[in-house]
């Protein structure tokens, strides 16, 4: 028996991951000892609490450059940025969450385990009571993000991966209306999630067979060396890459996207929309740049094309779209491949420029998911499009908010939109990436075209006999809301601190 | 006095005016109008403040301002002026508050939030003077988008019938055509060596590849021609000049449009001079077809909004050959043409909505004979087509003059053709004017009461500096040529052509 060396820790660096789990492991309690009617209130404030505190050990751990707990974790400028930004975006995200003004007992239903239609379900949809649960499986989902982008190995990164995939499969479920299709949702997400996991895994035991390890230092080194078998490196890239690519949304594997944003909870959707994106683009960018910085010849056209064909899809199936939220769930596709665009880019530019676009989006995207669970009538929310008509005159702030949300989607500057899109495509074509560039500047013209219905919708049609009212917003969905909008016209108007903050932290420790 | 900064306060005072505006209480809309009025004529005091502080004999560039904006990629707030931008910032000046007090009571009080269409307007006036004050390639690309976010609002909330597709299509091409520029842009930057300053890029190009060249050319260019509109990118236009309030349609055809030309002027001549002379063959021609297309199409129109927009494509094809014919005759008149058609074509949609608000209608079918009934407006609206055909003695036909001139002396057969478009703009206009005040009187004319009523005070102060401007400068146009020559000069040693000599106008070529 030979010594056994423990590896060393700074605990410093780890405390923002440590946080949130513990935070989420007492919120598990809090269900089990807090009388149910107090439960809500402690549950969000143990939640916020616990975000905004690891939010500040994030800034003070700001300068750390470390590879830690025997080479499982790095903790970097982009995992610290990457985690600032999951922890900033999962606030907001909270506040949607935590929303029950609008609806007694908000979003989540109180009883998922009631069969839908039952005597019992009836009775429950009026009830006051909703989940409390969500917190600690947000936590925990929130938990993972912050592992996930900062996973310096490959089954690190697995295990973060399932941590953060796990609790979003169950939180899709938890629709207040609309239960079959929420569980459908659920049950979607996870059965392809599964196979997506599976197939990450799957490469992780090839690439371990190619390189004899699986931290992407080791791999990186591992490429270097001709000898070795080409097989088991393609193979093992494709397939821990379709495992990324899923959680990305990416085309082909992106079809779960529409009805899972669909179908979950408001909130939910938002939530995925916003931070499981910055945690799946944040561990592509590390996985491709720090592993496989080698071959980047050889993956830059394959993934140039599924890039490509993200932004096709996204951009032409959101044209046909008549539900705003599968409509968003497009047009997240088609950012899905901008971000791309960035990644691909493969310089320092654009590893900066993603993570700039990552945090923009994010705002965006949030704030236009906290509008459309705002728009609602008897039977919750109305999502169909042709339900918007004539909102500008009906409620011309809320219907402004949401145009110039659009407006951002759709790359007009002094939008966030504009100067995140200008951050990645610039990269791309200084890195040689022109192709993509005019692929992206194409797909950006379709897409303006159902944003500009929407528009057309809201201001320029009367008011129909339907049009539902909007609800208005409670105290934490208009701070959401706030946070949002003037995230996307701030860093609209003026990106430079950000763009300076991307720059610094754009360089990986190896 | 020239240390003050103009061109940002210029940009600026519109803006902060519209948010005023903005705020005002719907339900008092007189305070709106005079508090937007009064914006408006500060502007046009401060621009005529910083017309007689420009100095004609400097240099290109004056007013000359840089602030800091986004280091990263160097983008700047960088505002300068030359001759050819400063006219056009007067023109815009001037026209603004004429179309405030035109579009008084355009907007029913009960239906729509006059506080907002008057915010509107300063706000398109406020980009408006950006795009022309800008001197950074990314600054001009952000008024240059933004521009069309007001637009979109007054075509879309307070046009006419077709106004929802009209707003959807000018939203769409000017995006599609702002997405080439994006792309051309970011590609600039790139071989540019990452900067957005005018200056630096200009000195770069001389090493630019041909061939990257000839792209970032076409890219710009595409966005520019489908704002000026260009033949065939043209088909906006008609539909958004006939749905928009009459104000918007003045300054969408009188101001907006010219984006288009300037920009072909300001950054595709000198940036790519190259490109430029590959491609102005192709120019050459969509001009001459758009001056002779866009002129048998207007003959045919029944609505008056849209024939007036076809003559502005026709005009816009004259601005064209006489850019692309790389002469410094034909491009000072080409200037000149943007201020004179901004004046002509303004008038004459100001004054085609004074009757459109009177008979409720915009086909010429409905009117007829309405001399009888109002005099005064049908002798304004013959001045105004007269104007816009370019009579001697009215101000555009010196610039249209000088555009034929300048393109015979290096083009003639285009020269020729064009001249055709003259015949053509003399058979709209004037056929327009006779079907719609000369003749028997239109029975169901005689009955619309607001037809007995001529134009009134308010209309006069509207119409008198557009119809004053266009004499003076059909007479004198020396201050104006003054300022736009030297500006015109250097872009086209830019472009690298020289003036062929009077001998050497046979030769028929373009000189290289």
């Amino acid at each position: 028996m030979g010594d056994l060396t423990l590896p060393d820790i700074d605990y410093g660096a780890l405390a923002p991951m440590l946080i949130l789990f513990g935070a989420a492991c007492l919120g598990v309690l809090v269900e089990a000892i807090v009388p149910r009617a107090r439960r809500h209130g402690v549950q969000l404030t143990l939640a916020l609490l616990s975000l905004v505190a690891a939010l500040v050990v994030v800034i003070v751990e700001r300068n750390t450059r470390i590879v830690t707990i025997g080479g499982a974790v790095a903790i970097d400028g982009p995992s610290i940025f990457l985690q600032g930004s999951i922890l900033l975006l999962g606030i907001v995200s909270l506040l949607l969450i935590g929303e029950r003004s609008i609806e007694a007992g908000g979003a989540f239903v109180s009883q998922a385990a009631v069969t839908v239609g039952s005597q019992k379900d009836l009775r429950q949809v009026g009830s006051a009571g909703g989940a409390t649960e969500v917190y600690p499986l947000t936590v925990f989902s929130l938990g993972g993000m912050l592992l996930f982008v900062a996973a310096n190995d490959l089954l690190t990164m697995f295990v973060a991966l399932e941590v953060l995939s796990l609790p979003l499969y169950l939180l899709c479920a938890l629709a207040r209306r609309r239960r079959l299709l929420s569980q459908e949702a659920a049950l979607k997400y996870f059965l392809l999630g599964s196979y997506a996991s599976a197939f990450f895994l799957f490469g992780v035991a090839l690439l371990y067979g190619y390189s004899g390890a699986v931290d992407l230092a080791a791999i990186h080194t591992a490429v270097a060396d001709p000898s070795r078998s080409e097989v088991l490196l393609f193979g093992g890239l494709a397939l821990v890459a379709i495992g990324l690519l899923f959680k990305s949304a990416a085309a082909p594997f992106h079809v779960w996207t529409p009805d899972v944003y669909q179908g979950a909870p408001t909130p939910v959707t938002a939530l995925m929309a916003a931070c499981t994106k910055v945690a799946a683009f944040g561990a592509l960018l590390r996985v491709l740049y720090v592993a496989f910085d080698g071959v980047r010849w050889d993956f830059q056209p394959v993934l140039g094309a599924v890039a490509v064909l993200t932004m096709l899809v996204g951009a032409i199936l959101a044209v046909t779209q008549t539900d705003m939220k599968r409509l968003l769930a497009y047009s997240s596709i088609a950012n899905a491949g901008y971000l791309l665009v960035g990644v691909l880019a493969l310089n320092k530019e654009g590893l900066s420029g993603t993570m700039f676009y990552l945090v923009a989006y994010g705002f965006s995207v949030l704030a236009a998911f906290g509008i459309v669970s705002l728009v609602r009538d008897s039977e919750g929310e109305a999502t169909h499009l042709s339900r918007w008509a004539g909102l500008g005159r009906r409620s011309p702030i809320l219907a402004g908010l949401f145009s110039f949300l659009l407006l951002a989607f759709a790359g007009i500057p002094l939008t966030s939109g504009f100067t995140a899109k200008f951050a990645v495509f610039g990269a791309a074509v200084d890195g040689g990436q022109t192709w993509l560039v005019i692929v992206g500047v194409i797909t950006s013209m379709l897409l303006a075209f159902p944003y500009l219905r929407v528009v057309v919708l809201m201001w320029l049609s009367e008011p129909g006999e339907t049009t539902p009212a909007v609800s208005v917003p409670g105290f934490l969905t208009s701070a959401a809301l706030a946070i949002g909008v003037i995230a996307t016209f701030a860093l609209g108007v003026i990106p430079a601190p950000l763009l300076d903050l991307t720059n610094d932290a754009a360089n990986f420790v190896r | 006095m020239s240390d003050f900064p103009f061109l940002s306060v210029l940009t600026l005072l519109p803006l902060v005016g519209a948010v005023v505006v903005a705020f005002l209480p719907r339900t008092r809309p007189g305070q709106a109008k005079y508090v937007a009025l009064g914006f408006s004529l500060a502007v046009l005091v401060l621009s005529i403040v910083m017309w007689v502080a420009f100095n004609v004999g400097g240099e290109r560039f004056q007013f000359r301002e840089s602030y800091q904006w986004i280091p990263t990629w160097d983008a700047r707030f960088t505002f300068a002026a030359d001759g050819i931008a400063l006219v056009m910032l007067v023109l815009i000046a001037i026209l603004i508050p004429v179309v405030l007090l035109a579009s008084w009571n355009d907007v029913d009080e009960s239906q729509r939030s006059v506080p907002a269409y008057f915010a509107l307007l300063l706000l398109l006036e406020s980009t408006m003077i950006g795009v022309f004050a800008a001197a950074d390639v990314f600054l001009f690309y952000v008024f240059f988008e933004v521009m069309l976010v007001p637009m979109y609002f007054l075509i879309g909330s307070f046009g006419g019938p077709r106004r929802q597709y009209a707003a959807v299509k000018f939203f769409l091409y000017s995006l599609v055509g702002g997405l080439f520029m994006l792309a051309a842009v970011i590609g600039l930057w790139v071989v540019g060596g990452h900067t957005f300053d005018w200056q630096a890029l200009v000195q770069a190009s001389g090493s630019f590849e041909t061939d990257t060249a000839r792209w970032l050319f076409l890219g710009f260019f595409v966005a520019f021609a489908i704002k000026a509109p260009f033949f065939p990118f043209h088909t906006w236009l008609p539909d958004a000049g006939a749905a928009a309030p009459v104000g918007a349609s003045a300054l969408l055809v009188g101001v907006l449009d010219k984006v288009g030309t300037f920009g072909i002027l300001r950054y595709c001549l000198p940036m790519f001079p190259e490109a430029s002379r590959w491609f102005a063959p192709a120019a050459l021609i969509l001009g001459v077809i758009g001056i002779l297309y866009a002129a048998l199409l207007a003959v045919g129109q029944n609505d008056l909004k849209r024939l007036v927009s076809y003559t502005s494509i026709a005009h816009f094809g004259f601005i064209g050959i006489g850019i692309f014919a790389f002469t410094t005759q034909a491009g000072t008149g080409s200037v000149l043409y943007m201020v004179n058609h901004g004046l002509a074509t303004g008038l004459l949609f100001l004054v085609v909505g004074m009757f459109v608000a009177r008979r409720g209608s915009a086909l010429v079918s409905d009117f007829g004979g309405a001399g009888k009934l109002v005099p005064v407006l049908a002798g304004l609206l013959f001045f105004a087509g007269l104007a816009s055909l370019a009579l001697p003695g009215t101000a555009p036909f010196v610039s249209e003059f000088l555009v034929l001139i300048g393109t015979f002396s290096t083009h003639k057969a285009y020269a020729v053709i064009a001249t055709a478009g003259i015949i053509l703009a003399a058979a709209y206009v004037l056929w327009m004017v006779q079907r719609t005040t000369q003749g028997t009187l239109n029975p169901a004319l005689a009955e619309a009461p607001e037809m007995r009523k001529d134009i009134t005070l308010r209309e006069k102060i509207v119409v008198a500096p557009l119809v004053l401007l266009l004499l003076v400068l059909g007479f004198y146009p020396k201050p104006v040529t003054d300022v736009i020559n030297p500006a015109v000069e250097a872009t086209m040693q830019d472009v690298g052509t020289t003036d062929p000599a009077p001998t050497a106008v046979a030769n028929g070529r373009v000189a290289r």
